[in-house]
């Protein structure tokens, strides 16, 4: 398409101006990308050991950030489902960077994923008709697809509205709606298969609880809207991006909903496991360090975790503090902290632990393992950061005719 | 000493895949054995006799016997621990040839075929053995399987096995 | 500004797809970049999962192994891919009475299928546990250090695959790199393998160990006599277990460590076999299955002897 070049020219005209602050931040995201590009060149060269996984503890933190950024590429839904289906204006916007956050987050997923693995360059293995991809038994195969499905979705969905904004027109809600409702099956379905990964392994009784899932969805529901509340705040401030309070009110009480089923799904999986007291409680008595004799590096982390996600709660629960802009932001921090720990380590390590034979290893991220994260957060933040620039200079630069 | 015994015989027998001749019948060098099943001889590697102590007679021959039950001081090399309290010597040496061993019903027997003697009180052990599940298992599991005589591995003195020194534990995770 | 009337490409979607390619064809390149020959790397890389390999491309992937290990080792190494005989299906069954712990099982299995040395990789993973717990994996040590065995008040179980009938691996692998022969053997095309560790994770018995590192092998270390899917020296970055010594099953022997147990406590053998051993410990002897409410149907039995 001809004007394709013409907006790549722009494009690049528009990230390349800014404040001090936007070129400090792109340098730092910089920094954090090179480095991790060179702790992955290490890793290359001499294989995955330089991670802290081991046979015992065969995922790790490279899984554990995937996993956590499913549920924020599926969360970007939950912004979604109102602004489209209910016509809600102050969302509809909005919406917009609940998709591209999606795009991001599943591009780090991909990332994450291919850093992990023995093989990446055996990825085509993968592809349907040129591999032999073991649909429909292996759930992993099934998370390939579902997520490089909704990547492509929620890319079409977010360059079409851009590029009939860049246009001056309106974007055809005959074509975007009926992508955005599909949106929300496959934004249940990324998370759900994700979820079922886990939970399909007989070996890993941790995991082999069909709360599992449920669990998922919730934690999903309460930090990716974290994160937007957070954005849509800088972006208020920082650009002439406009969102009304009562628009960021209504995200903060749709999360204190989510965040109390999540809760009383812990709940309910802590009853179960303490109560019925089999074999398979080892696994939370090593999450909480209550294990007789072994000094878990976990515990700390799980116990944070937990409290976090109690105060967050309570801080989004009564209206006074989730209205309150410093109250609601250490909200939002505190969940995100919370479900990043929670998926991020809490769900993998204690699965492997102690291991399928009773052994325990402790696992504990290495510096390799560190730093590729950091590089492959950088790149992601790197994009977001690209796009969001240029879908606002896009947006609200131009005049939008809305149809009749 | 038994146990060092039968892993040499068990590199002569496994490693080399030697196969002795069904057909040879000499006492000293080769048993053979009826598998209840089809009749199947199979063959055995002799007897794994302390050196140089084979034929008994070129020294137990023609001699007063002396039948009492006691603790018997000769062949210092012999630690007898095998129901000591009520066997001895001469329960399974026959007293007149020493270069036989006896059953309980007197019948004489060679020691190429002393799998007999031990299945008199070791009934289970000695069916187990001949069907393939006793004892170290090596040749062809879909052909011809290769045997050793129960004293390849258990020393009929001493039969007991002692404690091994094990090879070395995996190194952990962390150490990788 | 309304000269932007153009169609819309965000610039960070040219760049985004060029990371990631770029850093496929980084990845492909150092991974591949251990092969002298270029064309055998690049034939190498294209090579399809054995099972859906033609007898010509199996032939050249075969050969095309023997030069790359004669290169490694400066010897002669023979790769075959010997098909699994009809009407057999091998079972194994392990006497826990007998067990002493004393490892041979384990050192003789690294001699046999060329694992690494460094990092170290096992196969079997022998557990003492504790008598008056009887088999409970919650009071095991795969780590014990004595100096002799077996220790007074402890009992010896050895691990390994288990070579499942319905195996959660096999399932659980998104490539198919991994499946179940028609003799029973769970196999893993090492080529084919892209090192997700999925199969690692579903095994319920630890049976899978995979190659952090570049697996390490010294020439004078090398059994000679490989099979494509069995005992061929690995690479890294993909995952490899016990195969029942396929290598020397499909040509009627023993597995080394039915070999070198020196208290015969291992028995191996062809289950449809009415006169082999196993259908005699299967009738006579008390026989159990590990983790048997996971229904993963192993083909390795555990009994007592005595």
């Amino acid at each position: 398409m001809k004007g394709s070049s013409h907006f790549i020219r722009d494009s690049i005209r528009i990230v390349a101006q800014g404040s001090p602050a936007y070129f400090g931040w792109l340098a730092l995201l910089a920094i954090c990308v090179v480095q991790g590009l060179l702790a992955y060149q290490d890793q290359v060269e001499t294989g995955l050991i330089l991670t802290s996984m081991r046979d015992s503890v065969s995922w790790g933190f490279y899984i554990g950030n995937f996993t956590f950024l499913v549920g924020v590429a599926a969360a970007a839904v939950l912004l979604v489902i109102p602004a489209y289906v209910y016509h809600w204006k102050p969302i509809r916007e909005v919406a917009l960077f609940g998709e591209l956050l999606a795009v991001v987050s599943i591009i780090m997923c991909l990332l994450f994923i291919a850093v992990d693995m023995g093989h990446p360059e055996r990825f085509w293995h993968m592809i349907p008709m040129l591999g032999t991809i073991n649909f429909p038994s292996s759930i992993m195969a099934w998370d390939a697809l579902v997520l490089n499905f909704y990547l492509i979705l929620n890319l079409s969905v977010a360059s079409y509205i851009i590029y009939c904004a860049n246009q001056g027109r309106h974007y055809n809600p005959r074509v975007v709606v009926p992508l955005v409702i599909l949106s929300v099956p496959a934004a249940v379905s990324i998370h759900t298969v994700t979820a079922f990964l886990y939970n399909g392994m007989a070996a890993r009784p941790y995991w082999n609880s069909a709360i599992l899932t449920p669990r998922f969805l919730a934690s999903a529901f309460c930090s990716g809207p974290a994160i937007l509340l957070i954005l849509f705040q800088i972006l208020r401030k920082a650009t002439q991006f406009e969102i009304r309070d009562d628009a960021i009110h209504k995200i903060a009480e749709l999360m204190a909903y989510a965040m109390a089923f999540n809760l009383f799904l812990f709940g309910a999986e802590v009853f179960k496991e303490f109560y019925s007291d089999t074999h398979h409680l080892i696994h939370y008595k090593y999450l909480f360090g209550l294990l007789h004799g072994t000094a878990s590096p976990l515990a700390p982390f799980a116990w944070m975790s937990l409290l976090f996600a109690i105060v967050a709660f309570l801080l989004f629960l009564v209206p006074a503090t989730r209205k309150n802009v410093v109250t609601m932001n250490i909200g939002c921090l505190l969940i995100y902290v919370s479900v990043y720990i929670e998926k991020g380590v809490a769900l993998i390590i204690p699965g492997y632990t102690p291991d399928v034979l009773g052994q325990i290893y402790h696992y504990v991220p290495s510096l390799t393992e560190l730093r590729v994260a950091v590089g492959v957060f950088g790149i992601g933040f790197l994009l977001f950061t690209l796009m969001v620039k240029v879908s606002i200079r896009v947006l609200f630069t131009q005049p939008v005719t809305t149809p009749a | 000493m038994a146990l060092w015994s039968c892993l040499t015989a068990m590199f002569a027998v496994g490693w080399l895949g030697c196969d002795v001749d069904v057909e040879h019948e000499d006492p000293h060098t080769a048993a053979v054995f009826q598998v209840s099943a089809d009749d199947q001889l199979i063959a055995v590697p002799p007897p794994p006799f302390s050196e140089d102590v084979f034929p008994c007679s070129d020294c137990h021959e023609g001699e007063e016997v002396n039948r009492t039950r006691r603790v018997v001081e000769d062949h210092e090399d012999v630690v007898f621990d095998h129901d000591s309290e009520n066997r001895w010597c001469l329960d399974c040496h026959d007293a007149d040839n020493r270069d036989k061993l006896r059953l309980a019903s007197g019948a004489l027997l060679e020691f190429t075929e002393s799998y007999r003697l031990c299945g008199q009180c070791h009934g289970p052990k000695l069916r187990d053995w001949k069907a393939g599940a006793h004892g170290k298992r090596t040749g062809s599991w879909s052909g011809k399987k290769q045997y050793l005589l129960c004293v390849h591995c258990h020393n009929p003195h001493t039969p007991q096995f002692a404690p091994l020194k094990p090879q070395p534990a995996p190194t952990r995770p962390e150490n990788l | 500004m309304k000269s932007q009337d153009q169609t819309i490409q965000p610039a960070a979607k040219v760049s985004r797809r060029d990371a990631i390619k770029g850093l496929f064809a980084l990845v492909a390149l150092a991974t591949t970049s251990g092969c002298k020959s270029d064309s055998d790397a690049l034939d190498a890389y294209v090579q399809q999962n054995f099972r859906e390999m033609t007898a010509e491309q199996l032939e050249e992937a075969l050969s095309r192994w023997e030069r790359r290990y004669a290169e490694t080792f400066k010897k002669e190494v023979e790769v075959s891919a010997t098909p699994a005989q009809e009407g057999v299906l091998f079972g194994y069954a392990l006497d826990i009475s007998r067990c002493i712990g004393c490892r041979r099982c384990v050192y003789a299995c690294v001699d046999e299928n060329n694992q690494s040395r460094a990092p170290q990789v096992h196969w079997i993973k022998v557990l003492e546990m504790e008598k008056d717990k009887g088999v409970n994996l919650h009071h095991a040590d795969q780590y014990y250090d004595r100096e002799v065995v077996p220790h007074p008040g402890k009992f010896y179980f050895p691990v390994a695959c288990q070579q499942c009938e319905n195996p959660p691996c096999v399932k659980a692998c998104p490539v198919s790199a991994t499946w179940k022969e028609p003799d029973g053997i769970v196999t893993i095309d090492y080529d084919w393998c892209i090192g997700c560790r999925c199969c690692v994770t579903a095994c319920p018995y630890g049976a899978r160990s995979f190659n952090w590192a570049e697996p390490h092998l010294e020439p004078d270390e090398l059994n000679t006599k490989t099979e494509y899917l069995g005992n061929r020296p690995r690479t890294r970055g993909v995952v490899e277990k016990c195969t029942f010594c396929l290598q020397r099953a499909r040509k009627g022997l023993y597995p080394a460590c039915v070999e070198v147990c020196p208290v015969g406590a291992r028995k191996f053998g062809n289950l449809n076999d009415p006169d082999g051993e196993l259908r005699y410990i299967i009738e006579n002897k008390r026989c159990f299955i590990l983790k048997e409410e996971l229904n993963t149907q192993p083909k390795f039995l555990y009994y007592y002897g005595v």
